[in-house]
């Protein structure tokens, strides 16, 4: 049914974690390939979150598998996960505010992140060359001097998504990232977005589904922290168990 | 260098600030004070290690330790182990019934040095000691506490905890600790006599120096890209932690940083004071140096030095005529200082005075008809610089960034004033 688990990027297999006996995610199959835009649906509380949490280490899973690259994620620390090449945003923006946006770019850089190698950091050429690069993809090469608690909601998403951008993830986790947004900045979201997913791999969540139609490769449906449906996106918005759980009760 | 310049107007701020401080140190106190008096704010300097140390634990790190006593104790302990040993020669002790350890122990029917006690006869070792055991200590505690993600105020309450249990272990333990009298009657550091005016003063201006040392350090620290991460840390945890950064292990660099200094703080002390007490390690003294690196500016590695030097003058000149109101005022001091001025002096200082200076300067500058603003020309060397004058609301208070702020609203704040 599936391809050879070697072709995946990331094999998630009978994932489980459960919150004082209530499974948030229950014994969950996820296969993302390469440079492939999945896009994760469900009704509140399937437990799409949650999945992205236990990918990246910020919940420890009760069982199963989670596979990167070969590498055990379950048995590694947050940041040796993001070291391995994965990225993940936030629901809400979480950058710093006291901070200027070119320093908060600045410390996504992936150079001198243990102790020492921050105090030894120097801002040369090639990480202000950098940090414009990004700042203009993400449209805020204007602002690089102006503190992050003074940007605008979506900025602020836009400015979040390139301190991962910065990264150069493989694989890269997006919660929500048009939430909250006006019309003009998700339309400008959509085309960064379609623009970054080009050479990685996107788990994305999201709802808006003229969005998912935009972007996505496949879609998995949650549902009460169980697979419902997988495939195209018209595939599963034909699917009748996925009409159920959004129409049914 | 370009790191170095003095383009940058940050580092160049810090820079003025920092000889301001030396020449007020090294210069102006020694000349205006006595020996009795200048040792004095000898002991002041010491707590101003601890501040600076608080500075970037809790201003930058938002980690609030309420123990920093027992780093003090560490340092001030491991000092006064040292010189007790050096005064407690069989000859001066001859009189007890076990000659040659100190006379503490005699009184405790202890019949022989503790093996512990051992290594501190030796000078290198003692040093060594002083750096080492806090930051051992701190790396412990740090370990324990913020790899299993403890923070905030339960990081506090533990602190605050460790200082109560040093506090009982000293006293408890007397006939090894000297219990609630400390260890006194302190003569010699390797053979040279520390009681006299002249060693008081060559004293001072060690710990002085020291002092300077640290907080080039520290703003060393605040301005590299360890320092912005810690701001990051105390803002968006997750963030940094999902930006590839061990926090704990960052977490635990700036409180054994902060530990290091607050025992070399204490190292200072006991050769200054002459004793080291248990009153100087518990929960009250870790309290008040909390609120010294509070009310100069939890912020600035140069205004805690200040907050920890006006405190403690507010301190002797008060207790001396209202004792029992001291404890009072202190704590009514770090209320409005909380309130009202979240950045202590080092705020007031750059947002109100700086805007205001700026401001008489330039009047006078530009139009030398206009009266003369009286007492502007006071602070001269900041004033005299042209660039911090046009900077009023430039961030020397967090010393993050580089960046000059647009003045306006500091300005009007410093009009509003007027």
């Amino acid at each position: 049914m599936f391809e050879e688990p070697s072709h995946f990027i990331l094999t998630v297999e009978g994932l489980t974690v459960s919150f004082d006996g209530f499974k948030a995610v229950d014994g969950l199959n996820l296969y993302i390939a390469p440079n492939e835009c999945r896009v994760i649906i469900g009704p509140n509380g399937a437990g799409k979150t949650t999945v992205l949490d236990l990918i990246c280490g910020r919940t420890k899973a009760t069982g199963g598998s989670i596979q990167f690259k070969g590498l055990e994620l379950r048995r590694m620390r947050e940041d040796q996960i993001v070291h391995a090449g994965v990225g993940r945003k936030f629901q809400t923006p979480s950058v710093y505010e006291d901070l200027t946006v070119f320093e908060n770019l600045e410390i996504s850089y992936p150079r001198g992140q243990s102790v020492f190698g921050a105090l030894a950091f120097r801002r040369d050429e090639a990480v202000k060359a950098r940090i414009r690069e990004i700042a203009e993809q993400i449209f805020l090469d204007g602002a690089l001097e102006k503190k992050a608690g003074l940007l605008s909601h979506g900025q602020k998403q836009w400015l979040e998504i390139g301190m991962l951008l910065i990264q150069d993830p493989q694989l890269l986790m997006l919660d929500e990232p048009v939430a909250g947004m006006s019309v003009a900045e998700r339309r400008k979201t959509a085309e960064l977005l379609n623009r970054i997913i080009q050479d990685r791999s996107v788990i994305v969540i999201e709802h808006d589904m003229s969005f998912v139609e935009d972007i996505a490769t496949r879609v998995t449906v949650l549902h009460q922290g169980k697979l419902l449906s997988e495939g195209s996106l018209a595939h599963v918005q034909a699917d009748p168990k996925v009409a159920e759980v959004y129409l049914g009760h | 260098m370009r790191f170095l310049s003095a383009s940058d107007p940050g580092l160049r701020r810090q820079l003025i600030g920092l000889a301001i401080l030396a020449a007020l140190l090294l210069v102006a106190l020694p000349l205006g004070l006595d020996a009795f008096r200048l040792n004095l704010f000898g002991k002041y300097l010491c707590f101003a290690f601890v501040a600076i140390g608080l500075v970037l634990c809790w201003g930058m790190g938002g980690i609030l330790s309420l123990g920093q006593g027992v780093f003090f104790g560490l340092g001030g302990y491991a000092m006064a182990m040292y010189l007790k040993l050096e005064a407690s020669t069989p000859e001066a002790t001859k009189i007890q019934s076990t000659p040659g350890i100190p006379d503490f122990m005699d009184w405790n029917q202890l019949k022989a040095l503790p093996l512990w006690w051992e290594p501190f006869h030796s000078l290198p070792f003692t040093l060594f000691a002083i750096i080492a055991l806090p930051v051992l200590f701190a790396f412990i505690i740090g370990a324990a506490m913020f790899r299993r993600r403890v923070g905030g105020v339960y990081f506090a309450i533990i602190t605050q905890a460790i200082a109560a249990i040093a506090t009982i272990l000293i006293i408890g333990q007397q006939g090894y600790t000297g219990g609630v009298n400390g260890i006194t009657d302190l003569r010699t550091l390797h053979g040279w006599d520390i009681r006299p005016d002249s060693a008081r003063i060559t004293l001072y201006f060690v710990c002085a120096g020291l002092l300077l040392l640290a907080a080039a350090l520290a703003l060393f620290v605040q301005r590299s890209k360890l320092g912005r991460i810690l701001i990051a840390m105390r803002d968006q945890e997750d963030r940094v932690r999902f930006s590839g950064y061990d926090v704990a292990a960052f977490k635990t660099f700036v409180f054994c940083l902060g530990a290091a200094f607050a025992s070399v703080g204490g190292a200072m002390f006991t050769l200054q004071v002459g004793f080291m007490s248990p009153t100087i390690v518990g929960i009250v003294p870790s309290i008040e140096m909390v609120i010294f690196c509070a009310v100069g500016g939890r912020l600035s590695v140069i205004g805690a030095v200040y907050g920890a030097l006006l405190v403690n003058l507010a301190r002797t000149s008060f207790s001396e005529s209202f004792p029992e109101l001291w404890l009072f005022g202190l704590g009514a001091l770090f209320i409005a200082v909380v309130m009202a001025f979240p950045s202590g002096l080092a705020g007031v200082w750059v947002d109100r005075i700086e805007p205001l200076l700026a401001r008489l300067l330039r009047r006078k500058t530009t139009t030398p008809a206009s009266p003369n603003a009286p007492g502007a020309p006071e602070p001269a060397p900041l004033a005299r610089d042209p660039a911090a004058g046009r900077r009023p609301g430039a961030p020397s208070l967090n010393a993050l960034s580089a960046n000059p702020l647009p003045a306006t609203p500091m300005t009007d704040a410093a009009r509003a004033a007027l």
